[in-house]
């Protein structure tokens, strides 16, 4: 089990408020998606509940426990693969596990195995495709100690064709741990295609905006992505995302 | 077959070129000293230098034996410093900004220059030798380290600290690793150093070794000699430096694509 409440978190970064207040929260099994224009503090908010910076106010609770400043209390995917060049692929995939316990190499395999990268365990990062590390590094995080996952716009830097392909391999993925995760992007289709619930964050300082519970059946198809209602609920979070502009220049 | 064919062309171009440019400055060397009549003591025929360092070969032996000796354990004692060195500043920040700039301050002594001190406190035994050679071999050591684990990864420490490793973690998962690259050209640069600085401290005052053997020759204008004692000199250099190289390769793992760009 693991659920994580975030209670009115604001933070100062050189004296401009980039947080203010942002109060929500991810249920057990819950996938959802934080959705902001870029430079909103969406990684700022990753970095707080990751405990590399403290919050002027507010605490983070992960299953009732405070966790605020306490590092390693999620497991965590960056924007970019960032793994270890000189580490194979299954080297790489438990150094998660190896910081807080004895890396468990035959479950890393079917891990591995599950996401389409066998043959690949005695591999170097740099011979594999951006997608394929980006791959590795969600598989990672999928065999931390840690319940709570976050992923930092982890498909950010793919091309189209290749984000999609990612996003359903997530999907599937996911579909079988259940997993909490809580998903930073800037994509409305993403947050759309992935979540239970899309929470829409403002800019300067980040607020939360709206929250939309996403009334998608699970396991979803590509198909969803072309549906009418689909559109339609996209629509309203961009109408909701230009509101933020607006306000801004007014 | 045709890549193929393209990498060999491209070795032989690579190894011939130079090859040929060698041998013909050395006929070049030869024919003029024949021609020109130019005297032995001033600058001997490569072909009498040869002579010399095959007939030669049981007066000088002994002497590159120690000398090989003296480079390889002062290498040592020097690289070890040099880590340790580099280690302790990197882990100890306060201490770093303290010493750093006095350590960088004292390179600009010509280390040589401390040697007849060293012969001062210590005598002409094999200890002012492996300090003369432990100076010059741990500073580019330890800078390159340094350095290595100042360039640690911006990305791979926001990992780090996310995942909630502890500072010993960081250090030997990823710091350490992690500068691997930059401790080898320190100790590329270093294992030359230590062979210069063997044969430095040998001139300065011993029983044997290759700068004994030099001064020996020098001073009975058996230039021949001299050109025998570089030319083992510049292989002891070489072979240093190569081992080196093949325990990075074997050490260096997964960076094919930082190699080739």
């Amino acid at each position: 089990m693991s659920e994580l409440v975030v209670e009115k978190i604001s933070k100062l970064y050189q004296g401009e408020p980039i947080l203010s207040e942002v109060s929500f929260s991810v249920k057990d099994g819950e996938f959802v998606a934080l959705l902001g224009p870029s430079g909103s503090g969406k990684s700022t908010l990753f970095h707080l509940i990751g405990g590399i910076s403290k919050p002027e106010q507010g605490a983070f609770y992960l299953d009732g426990i405070n966790i605020t400043g306490q590092r390693g209390a999620i497991s965590y995917t960056p924007q970019s693969p960032s793994l270890f060049p000189w580490r194979t692929i299954i080297d790489n995939v438990v150094l998660g596990l190896e910081i807080h316990a004895k890396p468990d190499y035959d479950r890393a395999r079917t891990m591995l195995q599950k996401a389409g990268l066998s043959g690949y365990e005695e591999a170097y990062p740099h011979q594999l495709s951006g997608g394929m590390q980006q791959r590795v590094a969600f598989v990672r995080a999928l065999l931390s100690p840690q319940d709570f996952i976050c992923l930092d716009e982890p498909f950010s830097a793919l091309d189209e064709f290749t984000r999609l392909e990612m996003q359903k391999w997530l999907l599937t993925i996911w579909e079988e741990n259940r997993q909490s995760v809580l998903f930073v992007t800037h994509n409305i289709e993403e947050a759309l295609f992935l979540s239970d619930r899309v929470i829409v964050l403002s800019s300067k300082p980040a607020q939360i905006k709206k929250e939309f519970v996403v009334p998608f059946e699970r396991p979803r198809r590509e198909e969803l992505l072309l549906s009418e209602e689909f559109l339609k609920w996209k629509k309203a979070i961009y109408q909701e995302l230009q509101g933020n502009h607006d306000e801004r220049h007014h | 077959m045709r890549h193929r064919f393209s990498i060999m062309k491209r070795f032989t171009a690579k190894t011939v070129s130079p090859m040929l440019v060698l041998v013909l400055l050395l006929v070049i060397w030869e024919m003029s000293s024949r021609l020109l009549d130019i005297p032995a003591w001033l600058l001997p025929a490569p072909t009498v230098i040869v002579a010399e360092g095959i007939d030669g070969w049981g007066n000088y032996q002994h002497h590159l034996i120690s000398t090989t000796q003296l480079a390889f354990f002062g290498f040592l004692i020097g690289a070890t410093v040099g880590l340790v060195v580099a280690m302790t500043l990197h882990l100890l920040p306060a201490v770093k900004r303290a010493i750093y700039p006095l350590l960088i301050l004292s390179q600009n002594i010509p280390i040589i220059v401390l040697a007849p001190l060293l012969v001062i406190w210590f005598g002409f035994g094999v200890m002012p030798k492996l300090i003369v050679i432990t100076l010059v071999c741990f500073f580019p050591i330890a800078v390159s380290t340094i350095d290595g684990f100042r360039q640690t990864s911006y990305e791979l420490l926001h990992y780090m600290h996310m995942a909630g490793a502890s500072k010993q973690q960081i250090f030997t998962k990823l710091e350490l690793p992690h500068a691997l690259p930059s401790i080898f050209s320190g100790l590329k640069i270093a294992a030359t150093y230590s062979v210069m600085g063997a044969v430095i401290s040998e001139w300065l005052g011993a029983n044997q070794g290759i700068g004994v053997y030099m001064t020996l020759a020098q001073s009975s204008f058996r230039t021949d000699r001299v050109f025998v004692a570089i030319f083992f000199i510049m292989i002891l250099c070489m072979i240093f430096f190569g081992a080196i190289i093949g325990l990075e390769k074997v050490l260096i793992k997964g960076r094919g694509k930082e190699d080739e760009s």
